[in-house]
């Protein structure tokens, strides 16, 4: 299979990131991690958004992830970085399937409440579980990386380079899946369901897959996010982290895979200047600017760079 | 017994400020097709004017009767100010975009007036017991109730009567009514429609704030009392049915009960079971108990 040019753009981004990370400030390495790992929630948002579903609880999966990563790390003594990613992806996507079973009949607004329902119960547990921290949560330990145990600054570079990897291959994955005759499906079914059933496609299967593809990527960057912070509360899968995925997908826009991990970082940057400079009004900031690109640039950010594109070409 | 009699009275008192919280949310939501996310914030707004007039009430020692009339308009006047800012501001040049839009906006508001909230009131708790200490308790089959907690109840109960009157016989309601059912045909029939969404949202929003206002005196005023109840007011609409009054009332019953149970029973399944009954509610009967299945359009 040939690469095009949306995979080749981000393969050279990937490969010039890795290059720039060991020369990359601490604080921007922990920012960009941060950023990185949650705009692989945010593609999965997007790849419910393209089958017009708004899912209001991929804090849900996010916390499964980071949890689910948090406790093989505290109970089971599992170091390695893989394998908690592999189990926190893991813990996800089994949830997602079971709870697709259900999401898969829903549209609309009741899709969104019914995710949303979904990951407040999972907060509900957490905030009342004594023995998982309450709402203070728990500290993870450093995590290995094929029996390489590095610290301090070079673990988390580390984390660093692992987190952009997986959120520059999965946008990849991400654009092939779009473009593939499922993907394509789930287009179909945001114009119209009914005559995707007519062409034979089957519309639940499709969304059933969606819904855990995101989960998958949601769950990924909980762990990343959870190996970056080393420190997990509940806060993960709380309304307002799932509201915020949300918000970051539609600022960024949904029309291109790479939108998410642009947005995601301009959202961490806005956020964390906003923070250091305005620590009383950082909310207000924050909800200006999205106010702003609402307004102004229905499209999300990513129709800047569209718009660019076009004159250009 | 004793603890199933307390059950039914917190699921009571939880009951009826859910209800005037939800029943604006609701409302906005029936007629203008809005999730407000603000909502939550209105709520918390209310909860601080009124825990700063009662305060200043008080300190000013003026007559105390009189303080809950001056609490109570100060949240109701704190609402429909915002909420006039919002719809003329911000979502009236919104209609028509994706409903999911329409959400994310009132999210940004939602972000933005938590912070004005910190702004002026700071982060200290804010405390306005004395409208309860004022009132006392009384004795009632052997149960002591607080005598606000019963106000509460009938105020509640009277939003819900008075509602029903406004929508059902009023001409202004009638009229809105007809806005719920067909916005393009009641508009070429020559009805303000953008009108009716103001004073729409101008009402919701007021409510909100007033149950804000209500609870005030029961509960400890701090920040982010908004982010809780925003969501608390979606699982009740969504168990009642999204913009259905009676859904409102329904469902703020069956949510304040379940919560009520909870806590007496069982303090860690609080959210567990209020959220597992919003997803149970959504799985069985997605329209809500009392909302109007939507044909699928072709």
């Amino acid at each position: 299979m040939a690469f095009d040019r949306t995979s080749l753009l981000l393969l050279g981004a990937l490969i010039a990131t890795l290059v720039a990370g060991p020369f990359l400030p601490a604080w921007f390495t922990f920012l960009a991690t941060v950023a990185l790992s949650k705009a692989l929630v945010v593609l999965g948002v997007m790849l419910l958004m393209r089958a017009g579903l708004v899912s209001f609880g991929q804090g849900l999966y996010y916390g499964i992830g980071a949890y689910g990563a948090g406790l093989a790390a505290n109970m089971l003594g599992i170091r390695d970085a893989f394998l908690l990613l592999a189990l926190g992806v893991a813990a996800s996507a089994v949830v997602a399937a079971i709870v697709s079973v259900l999401l898969a009949r829903y549209r609309d607004i009741f899709f969104a409440m019914l995710s949303l329902a979904f990951s407040m119960i999972f907060y509900g547990l957490l905030v009342r579980s004594a023995a998982l921290g309450s709402t203070d949560g728990f500290n993870l330990p450093p995590a290995n990386f094929a029996g390489w145990s590095p610290v301090g600054a070079t673990g988390r570079s580390a984390v660093f380079m692992l987190t952009a990897v997986l959120a520059f291959l999965a946008a990849i994955g991400a654009h092939r899946y779009l473009k593939s005759t499922l993907g394509m499906i789930g287009e179909a079914i945001r114009t119209n369901e009914i005559r995707v059933e007519y062409l034979g496609a089957s519309v639940r299967r499709a969304i059933q897959i969606k819904v855990v593809l995101a989960a998958a990527l949601a769950g990924a960057g909980g762990v990343l996010t959870a190996l970056a912070a080393s420190h997990i509360d509940p806060g993960l899968a709380y309304w307002t982290t799932s509201g915020e995925f949300v918000f970051v997908a539609l600022l960024s826009g949904t029309a291109h895979v790479a939108a998410p991990l642009i947005g995601c970082m301009l959202f961490e940057l806005i956020r964390t200047f906003a923070v250091q400079y305005a620590p009383y009004t950082w909310q207000m900031v924050v909800g200006a600017s999205m106010l702003a690109v609402i307004m102004f640039l229905p499209g999300g950010l990513w129709s800047l760079v569209r718009m660019r594109l076009r004159r250009t070409a | 017994m004793q603890q199933l009699i307390a059950i039914l009275v917190d699921g009571t008192v939880y009951f009826s400020w859910l209800f005037i919280v939800s029943l604006g949310l609701t409302l906005i939501y029936g007629v203008m097709n809005i999730l407000n996310i603000a909502h939550g914030s209105l709520f918390a707004l209310g909860a601080y004017m009124a825990a700063w007039v009662i305060g200043a009430w008080f300190a000013g020692g003026l007559p105390p009767a009189a303080s809950f009339l001056a609490f109570a308009v100060a949240g109701v006047a704190v609402g429909a100010v915002l909420g006039l800012v919002i719809e003329r501001g911000v979502l009236t040049r919104m209609y028509g975009s994706d409903p999911i839009v329409i959400i994310l906006a009132t999210y940004a508001v939602f972000l933005i007036l938590e912070d004005v909230i910190t702004l002026v009131w700071g982060l200290d708790p804010y405390l306005a017991y004395q409208p309860y200490a004022l009132l006392g308790r009384v004795q009632l089959a052997g149960i002591s109730f607080s005598i606000y907690d019963l106000g509460l109840v009938v105020t509640a109960l009277v939003l819900a009567a008075a509602s029903w009157y406004a929508l059902n016989r009023t001409r202004q309601g009638k009229l809105l009514l007809v806005v719920i059912h067909d916005r393009e045909v009641s508009a070429a029939m020559g009805i303000n429609v953008r009108l009716k969404f103001t004073m729409t949202f101008m009402i919701g929003a007021a409510l909100g704030a007033l149950g804000g206002a209500l609870s005030a005196p029961g509960i400890s005023v701090v920040p982010g009392v908004g982010v809780d109840i925003i969501v608390l007011a979606f699982a009740v609409t969504v168990v009642g049915g999204l913009g259905s009054i009676p859904g409102a009332l329904v469902g703020a019953l069956i949510v304040g009960l379940c919560r009520a149970a909870a806590v007496h029973l069982m303090p860690e399944a609080e959210l567990f079971v209020i959220y597992s009954v919003m997803a149970l509610v959504l799985a069985v009967r997605p329209q809500g108990l009392f909302g109007r299945a939507i044909a699928r359009k072709i």
